[in-house]
């Protein structure tokens, strides 16, 4: 059996659209790829919408994607065994640039997130931690036997707890918490005893009013407050989520029609191009724009999980599902904080919100998820 | 050995992997479900609460302002229009640094403190964003031209431009058009709920005068404009429009020559003149000197203006022919003739012998008459002419008070006349059971001698005093002062007298009081056309305690008041006149020629020949137009 056929008969792969040889050949997994095509187009559309009409974003943001789709390309070509090789590296040199982001960051709206690189602009070493995390608790586990015992369970939560600590730091209690999110997924899938989860699942529930009085910032306070009750200052913080939700509550089944969005298209709705564009959407396009939506997302993570169960070894599978989870994660928080279910944090809908490193850091976890699925060695188990 | 050595069993790590996989396919589609749920909760069954909320963001019912009706005089002269007032708005969000802002606006146009103030108050009231809050109105030509020249330097400014009432003839009519200002909440909460509904859009209301009495008709209806704006206020198209119902324009029954006359005829003087039309009841004019700016009041008086008028002996905002009450002194004599021949007291022919005093039986008490060695023997028609008090003084002893206050009644002194103002004072035409009750003690015949010259308790209005005599033009029949359109007041039955001819013969006495020997003849000399009249002297009993003045000051303000009723042409009145002029001293002299200048005012045409105008008709000749300044409101400047 040639290798060609081989792949033929593969699950997933049958009536893909590319050429099956010519995407193994670059690495590339068609059933992703559309996907995340599609959804990318739709958001594009969209996007026109919420920017109202203007052609100057949706080109931006193409050029956005075209980048991300480059480094897609490209970490697709690095065999997975080269990520475990550098997981560490990486995520110590990240570690290293979140601190000195604190130190010598550069200050945009009330926090410190950016390096400026002389010469070469500025980024957020957080993005780069969104893929080093995962990977360096997967390797970790990698390297132990599983189920993970204590110990290792402890060492893990450094891991993650650290650089989400620095990022919260920042302050962004939204990524803090979707890295954090990102390494439990890992902790999770590599066996964490289901006591233990328990356990934490009772200290986060006890916890929380803690950090309430105690931890958080004024400013993240009073997101908590806005989210629990929107109505006591419906001209001010409650602004957004309320005519977030009136966006969404008016569009009804079959929405107003493309264009027609009143709530964004009169700036009734703020933000509406990058973290509430999902309003838009839902106005415009309604409970069936939305299902749709949540479909193509839900076509994207199951392609993510298969390829972590077809993955060959833990790490490749610790990796690939807590990517693919996290990315589902990003999906529920913001849906859920546009919908009024979640308290506003800034995260933007994948592939959809307009915005920048956010766009190349998820197509590069997409990049990272096909290089799992293409470098598979041909064994049959 | 740090770590104990344990081989790692991949097909193990597998199964617990795939085990956990499930699990994690379980929570994604288990979360999914949840978004779905509450999409379908927002989207479904909540649908039409958002699209509810949707809609009321997008648009918004604005109520529009109906123009208030012009008030014109009866010969289409225009009293109070409407004219777009410029006012500086400021939209916060707009704004940027806003204390810079105000400082960079001082400079251009002239803020005060009370501007800052209001605009502080109205930016902490709740309020859309981006609704403009206005800073300062009526902006001059120059200052208009001065913020557009800078505007690109001020951002968040708004020129916008709404219709205000304006009183052309300003001071002249302050005293019976009253004015209208900005509408408050008590106005509102006074209001019912249809009317609020009415008032949606309207900033003005009328405060006093006619404005204010007429409130209803001059108000019309409010109008709907729905428009789609969007979260910056900003009208992006007018979905649905339904126009306001103009206010109806009011045609008074005033005539601007006479209203003109009489107040220059008092001139700098304090004083009241009331010219009533004897034939149907229509005020001709209606002064109350000083008067006001009531311009000044419409878009709010600045503490200062207001403070002068407070301030000033003169009283500039009292009303004296409304509610200004005075003796009424002589000038009630020929009612209480009538009266006594009415009761059968005296005649024509009876007559006394005056010594200069009058006394009662068993009283030392001499009331002295105003002429100090008396007037002689004097019958009732010299009585009236040479105003002669110790008649009188006889005549309300024999008539009695009560009698006194039924027949007084009969002529509206005592009770309001029922004119189309709000806040009549009624004065006061005592009895014994007034008195009982206002003072707690019993009559004496001295107030009765008292009140035989219109003196003691004895108090009445210009107002009044003109209705009276305007019954006495009218031979009894009941005439109710009416300034506007078809104002229908209260019933009175008229004066029937047992004898209708003593109306004649009383006019008659009347007019002997302008001819050689009466007390008026000064305001008949020359005259086309004969007047009946009564002067009369009303004493000023002092002065109110907390009143300060100077010594000059003080020794005018305790020299009498002089008053005036008269009627013209005698035999066939078109005019019934009172002048009051405060401490005038000699009615016949100060308030006569004044009244005399009224009614030439209105009987003479412009050659100075007579010509009896002919009585109100409802179809004015030239009808007032409204349309002027209609559709201003939204204009903004940019």
């Amino acid at each position: 059996m040639s290798q060609r056929e081989f792949i033929r008969q593969m699950p997933g792969q049958t009536g893909a659209t590319l050429s099956p040889g010519l995407a193994v050949r670059l690495h590339l997994d068609p059933p992703l790829l559309v996907g995340l095509l599609l959804l990318m187009f739709g958001g594009l559309t969209v996007l026109y919408s919420a920017g109202g009409e203007s052609m100057d974003l949706v080109v931006r943001q193409c050029i956005r994607f075209g980048a991300g789709l480059t480094v897609l390309f490209l970490l697709a070509q690095i065999p997975p065994r080269s990520y475990r090789f550098w997981a560490p590296v990486i995520y110590s040199i990240g570690l290293v640039l979140l601190i000195l982001v604190l130190v010598i960051g550069t200050e945009a709206k009330g926090a410190q997130r950016w390096l400026s690189i002389p010469g070469a602009g500025r980024f957020q070493p957080a993005e780069v931690m969104k893929l080093a995390v995962p990977a360096m608790v997967a390797w970790y586990f990698t390297e132990r036997t599983l189920p993970p015992k204590l110990t290792d369970v402890i060492a893990a939560l450094l891991l993650l707890g650290v650089p989400a600590m620095l990022i919260g730091l920042q302050p962004d209690l939204g990524t803090a918490i979707l890295i954090a999110a990102s390494g439990l997924v890992v902790l999770f899938m590599a066996g964490l005893s289901w006591r233990l989860i328990a356990v934490a699942i009772i200290i986060v529930v006890t916890a929380a009013p803690l950090m309430y009085f105690f931890v958080m910032h004024d400013y993240q306070r009073n997101r908590v407050d806005t989210f629990l009750n929107p109505e006591a200052d419906p001209r001010g913080t409650g602004w957004n989520i309320i005519q977030s939700k009136t966006a969404i509550g008016s569009g009804g089944v079959n929405g107003k029609g493309w264009l027609d969005g009143t709530q964004s298209r009169l700036d009734f709705l703020p933000e509406s191009s990058t973290d509430f564009i999902l309003a838009v959407l839902s106005e415009e396009f309604g409970l069936v724009g939305v299902s749709i939506l949540l479909m193509m997302y839900l076509v994207i993570v199951g392609r993510g999980f298969f390829i972590s169960w077809q993955a060959q070894d833990t790490f490749a599978r610790l990796l690939a599902a807590s990517l693919v989870m996290t990315f589902f994660i990003y999906v529920f928080v913001n849906i859920g904080m546009v919908s009024g279910l979640l308290p506003v944090v800034g995260v933007p809908l994948p592939l959809i919100s307009y915005g920048g490193t956010s766009v190349v850091t998820l197509l590069a976890s997409f990049g990272m998820l096909m290089s799992i699925h293409t470098h598979r060695r041909l064994m049959s188990y | 050995m740090r770590r104990p050595l344990t081989l790692k069993d991949h097909h193990h790590e597998q199964r617990i992997f795939s085990v956990r996989l499930v699990v994690g396919v379980f929570l994604v589609l288990l979360l999914t479900g949840i978004l779905i749920g509450r999409m379908i909760w927002l989207q479904v069954i909540e649908h039409n609460r958002y699209t509810t909320l949707s809609d009321n963001n997008r648009v918004q019912t604005q109520a529009v302002a109906p123009p208030r009706g012009l008030i014109t005089d009866r010969h289409g002269e225009i009293l109070a229009d409407n004219r777009p007032d410029f006012s500086l708005e400021i939209i916060i969000e707009q704004a940027g640094d806003l204390d810079q802002l105000l400082i960079e606006l001082g400079n251009l146009i002239e803020l005060d403190e009370g501007d800052r103030e209001r605009f502080e108050k109205r930016r902490r009231t709740a309020r859309r964003p981006w609704e403009p809050v206005p800073l300062r109105g009526r902006l001059t030509e120059e200052e208009i031209a001065r913020l557009v020249v800078n505007q690109h330097r001020l951002a968040g400014i708004r020129i916008s431009a709404d219709p205000i009432r304006h009183y052309p003839h300003g001071i002249l009519f302050s005293h019976v058009l009253g004015y209208v200002n900005r509408i408050n909440v008590q106005d509102l909460d006074a209001m019912t709920l249809d009317q609020q509904r009415n008032y949606a859009g309207t900033h003005f209301y009328g405060r006093s005068g006619i404005e204010r009495f007429y409130e209803d008709t001059l108000h019309g209806e409010v109008g709907y404009r729905q428009v789609e704006t969007n979260a910056r206020g900003r009208i992006l198209r007018v979905l649905e429009e339904q126009a306001p119902v103009p206010g109806k324009p009011l045609r008074l029954r005033l005539s601007m020559r006479v209203q003109q006359a009489a107040y220059d005829a008092l001139g700098e003087r304090r004083g009241a003149v009331v010219a009533i039309d004897p034939r149907d009841g229509s005020v001709l004019a209606f002064v109350s000197r000083p008067g006001f700016n009531p311009n000044l009041f419409v878009t709010g008086i600045s503490y200062k203006d207001y403070s002068a008028y407070r301030n000033d002996h003169d009283n500039p905002l009292f009303n004296r022919a409304l509610q200004g009450r005075y003796p009424p002194g002589s000038t009630i004599k020929p009612m209480y003739g009538l009266a006594g021949l009415d009761a059968g007291v005296t005649n024509w022919e009876r007559t006394i012998f005056d010594p200069g005093y009058y006394q009662l039986e068993n009283d030392p008490h001499r009331y002295r008459d105003w002429k100090r060695w008396g007037h002689g023997r004097v019958d009732l028609r010299l009585a009236v002419v040479q105003s002669c008090d110790t008649y009188f003084y006889d005549m309300g002893f024999k008539l009695g008070i009560e009698r006194m206050h039924r027949y007084m009644n009969q002529f509206s002194l005592g009770q309001p006349t029922g004119i189309d103002l709000y806040n009549e004072s009624s004065g006061i035409m005592p009895s014994k059971q007034w008195k009982k009750a206002a003072r707690g003690r019993p009559w004496f015949h001295g107030d009765t001698i008292n009140a035989s010259i219109g003196q003691g308790f004895v108090l009445a209005t210009p107002l009044q005093l003109a209705n009276a005599t305007a019954i006495m033009a009218s031979h009894g029949k009941q005439v109710i002062p009416t300034l506007a359109g078809d104002h229908q007041p209260v019933e009175r039955t008229d004066i029937v007298l047992n004898d209708q001819d003593n109306w004649e013969k009383m006019t008659e006495a009347m007019v002997g009081v302008t001819e050689l020997g009466g007390t008026a003849r000064a305001m008949a000399s020359g005259a086309k056309y004969d007047i009946a009249a009564k002067s009369g002297t009303a004493q000023v009993f002092s002065v109110g305690q907390d009143e300060t003045y100077n010594e000059d000051e003080l020794a005018e303000r305790l020299l009498d008041h002089a008053l005036l009723v008269s009627f013209a042409p005698a035999e066939k009145p078109a005019i019934a006149v009172a002048v009051l002029v405060e401490n005038g001293r000699h009615g016949g002299s100060t308030a006569g020629p004044v009244a005399r200048q009224v009614m030439d005012a209105w009987l003479l045409d412009k050659e100075g020949e007579l010509k009896v105008p002919p009585v109100f008709a409802n179809t004015p000749a030239t009808p007032p137009s409204n349309t002027a300044d209609d559709d201003s409101d939204q204009e903004n400047r940019p």
